[in-house]
């Protein structure tokens, strides 16, 4: 089932009741989920991930704007009639009741034609246990089960009715770091053989790149981004998504596009032609005075160039003050540092069989054009370029 | 896949929200109808206890049907309960009754608490099972030799008598020895290293982080001696020792000429006041404490 | 050297509370067992003219024990489930509210701090018929057309109705507080979760709340028992002193009476009677354990 929302936006009154304006947890929302699919809500915590979640499963209610499942309107539909199937970040199992009870409490619910026989009930729960691989374990209590396993239970209970959507909150936020890493192939595996619209909301972006077919990326209650994994990371809209995603760490500098060629500090790391409809610099005062050069100076923007960007050459084109070298098996991670860098350190990932020339302290690298991206200086917005 | 929801539409969709609107709007009118109803039913006697204590008794005793209201109010029942029985005197036992067994006790159960939350010696474990396994033994059955005990030592109708049996809770013991476990035992390494005493630190560091729950004992403790009964009217037969509760008790059966309704009334409100003010100051932690382990004693 | 300063240090913090306990608990724990064997045992003297269970058989064919005896039973028989059955509804009701929670939690719970010896005097004017007037309740009974009845000094039953009105008045802050905690303390998301899947109302009372704090009711139902056998000084509160006079003794008035007052002087059949309550009080808890263990699964 395809997902829409249409301008949805959610207010809360102020917790602090001193404060009379409301918070605004979603703001705005326009995006649609396909059929089908898996996908990632992404972004730091209180951005407003949870909520779209709740919004979507009829928990809340939007303050404006619409929500579809399909071509059906179901903004107003509560969300016992919507059909969905909903995953806790801590799975919220019944503890009194055993596995194979949590997983038939919701055909409990059915009535009317729909009613169920205890055997039915058992067959159908015990297909949903043996999807998710639990079937041996349907005797016991919640108590007695791993994290993983408490997990497989509720997403079991969740899928029982069949749900058009499927909704999980932090699926795997308490689980171990190895659990965790089994349970995201599980939970893809799964989406993959029920075929269900899967949504699922977390902070890491390890997380949700690694099993996404979509992430949306929020911050602060808007929308920041949507799109496959990998064109989302080599292509971020906007500074904040550039930092978000990756591991270690996009490095930013403050830059300058400056007759043709694009300068850090005063070395030009490669000559430039920035795309036809941004290249003409915002003339409005505020840019103006908001960047520490003229406009006679060139273009003031943000340079973020992924840790995994840096060539190291003899007479590369940037040079940085080495700090240390870490050796890391794989791969060799450079830590430097550069007045004009936003961080404190800056650091490159480079091959472990490429050698690093190191001169009086300075190291130079070339820079790969495909993970260097341009972003203004004041609106943060991405700016194309082609690396002439 | 459920297709449920396609059959929705628009309007059907509306009507079923206005519906459980409404239904909700009578459920919470229920609700609160059934929830004022046990408010009146706790208020009345409060009410009425106030309100008969501001009748006279000639108008108390001709109302055949007795008035919600007063029309002549008059506060002589006050004067009279203060000055037919000692009703001062009841109020100041009571008052060093309370001060002085809450006073020891914190002391008492301070000591052992923090003995057995922090110091290492041999027999501890065993010592506190006897300690937990002393909760189960009921007042009714050790007040009984207490009472042949004081009786001997010829401390009957004396505060040492009333007081001493009472300055010891094992459960309150417990209760602070689990909040002191909870204080890092990091900090008392430290103290240790800095060459702080024991005492000095249970008093300078303890004490002041253990603050929230030795104030809940102390106003859960306030409230029993306050309203306790049965060992003071064992104990005491002469009025110049009474508490509040034998007092009123005292007052019902021989005080007023027995048919003075208003003037009992009036002792009653006073003697409820300084209860009722110290709950609605300390109004969460009272209730927090007794949530965490109070029974009506 | 320094160990031993330590040890020693040790049980001198504990000394006031062994001590304390020592002569006001364990000793008397003892002691009451001794009396209760002894057979006449005297105050003064501290002599006793033999030994045997005759205290015991004393103590329950005494007419005035049974007597306390069943109107110990009825009071725990009637006010245990009637309280707590009504401060579970108290609570659902409280947490189903928004507006005004606080303020019907603070006024539930006023006869927790309120003495029960003072309050109780004030229910006994609203119920008690006398020369002058029948007495408010008397007074709402003749406007439904029912005739009058003097609660205090009138039959049995009526005497035990007002018994079990104050009692549950009296118990019932301890047990809305402990439901509506409970109550509380279920996490929203089972709720939650149950929303989801569309679940009546009545099943998520009956499958996800009740299980959910069965622990909780259990306990209060436990301490409810073992509270109810010890009713007191809330029939004192009503029916004065003389309890057996009004024929509203209960076991722990029976002690008392047989240790003290113009009954008094027997601290034998108090001993007696005190642990024959205790081993009954034991057996029904120790029933309650097993049940609640049976049935709350966590």
């Amino acid at each position: 089932m395809k997902i829409t929302l249409d301008h949805v936006t959610k207010r809360f009154p102020n917790r602090n009741k001193k404060i009379r304006e409301d918070v605004i947890a979603v703001n705005d929302f326009t995006f649609e989920i396909p059929d089908g699919k898996l996908i990632g809500l992404l972004g730091p915590s209180g951005c407003g991930k949870s909520t779209t979640l709740n919004l979507i499963s009829g928990l809340e209610m939007p303050t404006t704007g619409r929500i579809y499942f399909g071509e059906t309107d179901v903004t107003d539909i509560p969300a016992e009639h919507r059909g969905v199937g909903l995953v806790f970040q801590n799975y919220a199992l019944y503890p009194h009741l055993t596995v194979l009870d949590n997983i038939m409490f919701p055909l409990g619910n059915l009535r009317g034609s729909e009613k169920l026989t205890k055997e039915q009930m058992r067959d159908k729960a015990m297909e949903v246990a043996k999807l998710v691989q639990i079937d041996e374990l349907t005797e016991r209590r919640p108590k007695e089960l791993s994290g993983g396993q408490q997990q497989r239970v509720a997403i079991a209970r969740a899928l029982v009715k069949m749900p058009s959507v499927l909704l999980l909150d932090e699926p795997l936020s308490n689980l171990d770091a190895r659990l965790r890493l089994q349970t995201r192939e599980e939970l893809a595996r799964i989406q993959h053989e029920t075929g269900i619209t899967t949504v699922f909301v977390t902070h890491d972006q390890e997380e949700a790149m690694s099993i996404s077919d979509q992430i949306v990326v929020m911050k602060d209650g808007l929308f920041q981004q949507m799109g496959k994994p990998q064109e989302v990371y080599d292509r971020p809209d906007n500074l904040f998504v550039a930092k978000f995603l990756g591991t270690p760490p996009i490095n930013v500098f403050e830059g300058t596009v400056k007759d043709g060629k694009l300068y850090i500090g005063d070395e030009a790391i490669f000559p430039v032609k920035l795309a036809a409809d941004d290249s003409a610099p915002t003339e409005d005062a505020s840019a103006n005075a908001s960047s520490d050069a003229a406009p006679a100076d060139g273009r003031p923007v943000y340079v973020g160039i992924r840790p995994e960007g840096f060539l190291p050459k003899e007479n590369g084109a940037f040079s940085l003050t080495l700090k240390k070298i870490e050796v890391m098996g794989r791969d060799t991670s450079v830590v430097a540092t550069h007045e004009k860098a936003q961080a404190a350190t800056i650091r490159a990932i480079i091959a472990s069989d490429e050698a690093v020339h190191e001169k009086d302290g300075i190291v130079r690298f070339d820079i790969k054009p495909n993970k260097l991206h341009l972003f203004d200086r004041t609106t943060e917005r991405r700016i194309d370029y082609t690396a002439l | 896949m459920a297709t449920e929801n396609a059959t929705f539409s628009g309007k059907a969709t509306t009507d079923f929200s206005e519906k459980t609107k409404r239904r909700r709007f009578i459920r919470q009118g229920f609700l609160y109808l059934f929830l004022t109803l046990w408010a009146i039913a706790v208020l009345f006697p409060f009410y009425w206890m106030i309100l008969t204590s501001f009748k006279s008794q000639a108008s108390y005793n001709s109302e055949q049907r007795p008035k919600f209201y007063v029309s002549a109010p008059t506060t002589e029942n006050y004067s009279e309960a203060f000055t037919a029985v000692p009703l001062a005197r009841y109020f100041g036992n009571t008052l060093i009754y309370t001060v002085v067994t809450t006073g020891l006790m914190m002391i008492v159960i301070l000591l052992a608490a923090f003995a057995f939350a922090r110091l290492q010696f041999r027999g501890k474990n065993l010592l506190f099972t006897l300690f937990l396994s002393l909760m189960m033994i009921p007042n009714e059955l050790v007040i009984i030799t207490n009472y042949v005990t004081i009786t001997q030592w010829n401390l009957r109708n004396s505060f040492p008598g009333l007081i001493l049996p009472s300055v010891t809770s094992v459960f309150y013991i417990y209760l602070l020895k689990e909040t002191f476990e909870q204080i890092p035992d990091e900090l008392y390494k430290a103290a240790k290293v800095d060459g702080t005493s024991d005492f000095k630190y249970l008093r300078r560091v303890m004490i002041p982080i253990a603050r929230p729950t030795l104030v809940t004992i102390a106003i859960l403790k306030v409230i029993e001696c306050w309203n306790s009964y049965v060992w003071p009217r064992l104990i005491t037969d002469k009025a110049e020792y009474f508490l509040v509760s034998n007092g009123i008790q005292e007052i019902r059966e021989h005080g007023f000429g027995r048919d003075n309704i208003p003037a009992m009334m009036a002792a009653v409100v006073v003697i409820s006041i300084p209860l009722i003010l110290l709950f609605l100051i300390f109004r969460n932690k009272i209730m927090e404490g007794v949530s965490r382990g109070g029974t009506k004693a | 050297m320094k160990q031993k300063l330590r040890q020693y240090k040790a049980w001198l913090y504990l000394l006031p509370a062994i001590l304390f306990l020592g002569v006001f608990m364990v000793y008397p724990l003892i002691d009451v067992i001794i009396y209760s064997f002894e057979e006449g045992f005297n105050f003064v003297t501290r002599t006793s003219q033999g030994t045997g269970l005759f205290n015991y058989s004393y103590v329950l064919h005494d007419p005035y024990f049974v007597q306390a005896l069943k109107n110990t039973f009825l009071i725990v028989i009637i006010t245990v489930p009637l309280s707590t059955g009504f401060a579970l509804l108290l609570s659902l009701a409280l947490t189903s509210i928004k507006p005004l929670r606080n303020l019907y939690q603070t006024v539930y719970f006023l006869p927790y701090v309120t003495n029960t010896l003072a309050v109780g005097l004030v229910f006994m004017v609203l119920f008690k018929k006398t020369a002058y007037t029948d007495g408010m309740v008397n007074l709402l009974l003749n406007a439904f057309g029912a005739p009058s009845v003097d609660f205090i000094d009138g039959p049995y039953w009526a005497k035990m109705l007002v018994m079990c009105i104050y009692t549950v008045w009296v118990v019932l802050p301890f047990k809305v507080l402990i439901l509506t905690s409970a109550l509380a303390s279920v996490n929203p998301d089972y709720y939650k979760a149950a929303r989801v899947d569309g679940t009546r109302p009545s099943r998520i009372f009956f499958r996800i709340t009740l299980p959910m704090i069965s622990p909780m009711l259990f306990y209060l139902v436990i301490t409810g028992f073992i509270g109810a056998f010890k009713a007191y000084s809330d029939e004192v509160a009503l029916f004065g002193t003389d309890l057996n006079a009004a024929g509203m003794n209960t076991m722990v008035g029976y002690v008392y009476d047989m240790l003290y007052g113009a009954s008094g002087g027997y601290p034998s059949y108090a001993s007696a009677a005190a642990l024959l309550l205790f081993l009954i009080v034991l057996t029904i808890t120790c029933i309650n354990l097993m049940v609640s263990r049976r049935s709350v699964h966590y």
